[in-house]
């Protein structure tokens, strides 16, 4: 067998991989629209400083027990905002303080017996309960819930203020509007990578586990085909369209967000490359048995979801506590993501990334290679 | 080895942990020559033909494909034969000109090769057709000519026509009598279909739970089985007890006597047919009904085991 039968055989290959996949409109809409579409929500979302709403329910008796500490705090929290008298029957007020650089936080305060106060918290309408004892304001609410907690900082630093103005004062903000400082700088290399990883996992995990529910593996193979090459050029396909994919979202949010790539862009390519290498091995080994395709979106969902939520993709990943950011860290989306956004948005060049490229890529070798070794053709 | 022997099997065995699929089987297929493994699900049939195709290896025996093994020459029985595997989904959204681009480019062919199956399989008007807009018998065609396309010298085709109404059956042998008659192509065929192997095949292999029960031309295993001709009677009287008349040489006939039905089997219907009148016109019987028909590989099956085909 010579050289030039071997180019031929890839070649007819990738054809058949090429044209199986452009002929699937869904792929264009799941790969090309999706990501710009979701690029653009949440980069929206994020990128205007909206008003905040802060709910809070304002509670005379709690938990049913009356107390003779208590005092209606209602008209009191009133007479705060407004330095004048609550009108009467009145139950809601609404407060908003205005910032430009911050944004307008509006307070909305209903006042309620403590069980409708406790239905609307467990529906998610209000997140922080105050009552008022012994002149103190009293704050219930759930500490592990960030947005309560926020309600709690701003309202508490407001009820201790005596004159509410001091509050505007914001000569010490200063907004970071830099390129490379926002959080859709933060979002878009991240959603590369993600991109990067479902189209590889998915498209790959399909194309082989259909193939080989339909035998044409099987039927495949018993022609002179070297088996690795159909899952090269598969491969091949894939990483070509992953690149157009990732251009796309790229040049989209250049138009759209003014994000900038601060490093050097041989060296984003080739993480591009070595991501597309590591979960190429994955997704291998991953669907290299079955040929059930429940069982292989069952296999897929297991490595995927977990690096999508932890990954650190739409939100930092440094939250979490320290042993789990050591182990988060090594996740390939995870090495990924962090090596493109040092590129986008820290100016890495190709030595600050090396490392990453050499993990991912030989990873995802060793992954092939183990699961071309079990792999069931039929 | 014989130069005109395309495959011979020795004493295969091959299990399935207690299910014993092919238990010694032997035969061997000359160039030109169709033979269909015959038998009920189960019988052995595909897994004897997988074996050949080099997908399951026997447990003990030898296989040898022009001559050849499959452990030491597996290049060269790839180019040799050919196949077609029962239901066999190729890409939705490749047309059929495309999809055998493909297999031609694995064989290293060119386009030319392409164009000649195409004519081959009858498949000229729906070359540009995608694969997913194909009926049941157009996508057998194409299985059939992608198991062609590299000049096989031996076509294993399992179960080509299950699944296919009557018409596209027949599309498929006509596809495959064209071939015999125009090259030296050697086919093994499993089938649960008589007439298709009284259609295509110059010798039978009846299987049944993974031995052979017979084997031969249609001719042979008929004649074998008592003749070509089967007439079924029934009497005007009620007979008890043993049928009153005796075989010949010139007919064989079994008597049900619940059933109170005379089937006869004969060779010379002529001959064989006046003797038996002869016979029962001296007992003085007198005829109530009288059906004349082929011997089927049905009734060879049912001769054979005492069971359908298709039980």
């Amino acid at each position: 067998m010579n050289r030039h039968f071997d180019l031929r055989q890839f070649w007819v290959l990738t054809v058949m991989h090429f044209k199986e996949l452009i002929r699937e409109p869904a792929v264009l809409f799941w790969g090309i629209v999706f990501p710009v579409l979701m690029s653009l929500g949440l980069g929206i979302a994020f990128s205007k400083t909206a008003d905040s709403q802060r709910n809070i329910a304002v509670v005379d008796i709690v938990k049913g027990q009356f107390s003779h500490d208590s005092i209606s705090a209602f008209p009191s929290i009133y007479n705060h905002f407004y330095k004048k008298s609550i009108p009467q029957k009145s139950v809601q007020f609404s407060f908003s303080i205005r910032n430009k650089k911050l944004g307008n936080t509006v307070f909305n305060f209903s006042h309620l017996s403590w069980e409708d106060a406790i239905r609307k918290l467990k529906r998610g309408e209000i997140n922080l309960i105050v009552s008022k004892e012994r002149e103190t304001f009293q704050y219930y609410f759930d500490p592990a819930n960030p947005d309560a907690q926020n309600s709690y900082m701003k309202l508490s630093q407001i009820l201790n203020l005596k004159n509410i103005a001091e509050l505007k004062r914001d000569e010490n903000v200063s907004v970071l509007s830099l390129p490379g400082t926002r959080y859709v700088d933060f979002l878009i290399p991240g959603l590369t990578a993600m991109g990067i990883m479902m189209s590889i996992m998915w498209g790959l995990s399909y194309g082989i586990i259909e193939k080989r529910s339909n035998k044409l593996l099987r039927r495949m193979i018993a022609t002179p085909m070297k088996k690795h090459y159909f899952i090269l050029s598969l491969f091949a396909v894939r990483i070509a369209m992953n690149l157009v994919e990732s251009v796309i979202l790229v040049l989209f949010a250049m138009l759209v967000f003014h994000i900038t790539i601060q490093g050097s862009i041989i060296a984003l390519f080739a993480v591009f490359i070595a991501g597309n290498i590591a979960f190429g091995g994955l997704v291998i080994f991953v669907s290299s048995r079955t040929s059930k395709t429940e069982t292989g979106n069952g296999l897929i969902n297991l490595v995927v979801m977990p690096m999508m939520m932890m990954s650190g993709i739409f939100f930092s990943y440094h939250n979490f506590p320290d042993i789990v950011v050591t182990i988060l860290k090594y996740l390939p989306l995870t090495m990924l993501a962090d090596s493109m956004r040092s590129i986008f948005i820290e100016g890495a060049g190709l030595m600050q990334v090396s490392s990453t490229i050499i993990i991912l890529s030989f990873s995802g070798f060793i992954l092939f290679i183990a699961g071309l070794k079990m792999f069931k053709w039929y | 080895m014989n130069q005109d022997i395309v495959v011979k099997v020795e004493n295969v065995f091959k299990s399935f942990k207690t299910v014993k699929a092919v238990n010694g089987l032997s035969f061997e297929i000359k160039a030109g020559q169709f033979l269909a493994l015959l038998g009920p699900n189960g019988a052995g049939k595909t897994t004897m033909v997988e074996m050949i195709e080099g997908i399951q290896q026997p447990d003990s025996g030898q296989i040898h494909i022009g001559g050849k093994e499959w452990k030491h020459h597996s290049k060269e029985i790839h180019q040799f034969i050919g196949l077609s595997l029962q239901e066999t989904r190729f890409i939705d959204k490749l047309t059929v000109r495309e999809t055998l681009n493909v297999f031609a480019g694995l064989y290293s062919l060119n386009k030319k090769r392409v164009n000649e199956v195409i004519e081959i399989v009858s498949l000229e008007e729906k070359q540009n057709a995608y694969v997913v807009n194909l009926s049941g018998g157009q996508r057998q065609r194409l299985a059939l000519g992608i198991s062609v396309i590299n000049y096989p010298k031996l076509l294993l085709l399992d179960e080509p026509t299950t699944g296919l109404d009557p018409n596209a059956r027949r599309e498929v042998w006509h596809i495959l009598q064209k071939m015999k008659n125009e090259s030296n192509i050697s086919l093994l065929l499993t089938t649960h279909y008589m007439e298709e192997a009284e259609q295509l095949c110059d010798n039978i292999i009846i299987l049944d739970h993974g031995k052979i029960l017979q084997e031969g031309t249609l001719d042979k295993l008929i004649e074998a089985n008592g003749g070509k001709e089967i007439i079924e009677v029934t009497f005007k009287e009620i007979i008890s007890g043993d049928f009153p008349i005796l075989d010949s040489k010139l007919y064989h006939f079994d008597w049900d006597n619940t059933a109170q039905k005379l089937v006869l089997k004969l060779n010379d219907v002529d001959a064989g047919l006046k003797m038996f009148m002869a016979a029962i016109e001296q007992k003085n019987l007198k005829l109530s009904s009288f059906v004349s028909r082929k011997t089927t590989l049905d009734d060879l099956f049912i001769s054979l085991t005492g069971r359908h085909l298709h039980e």
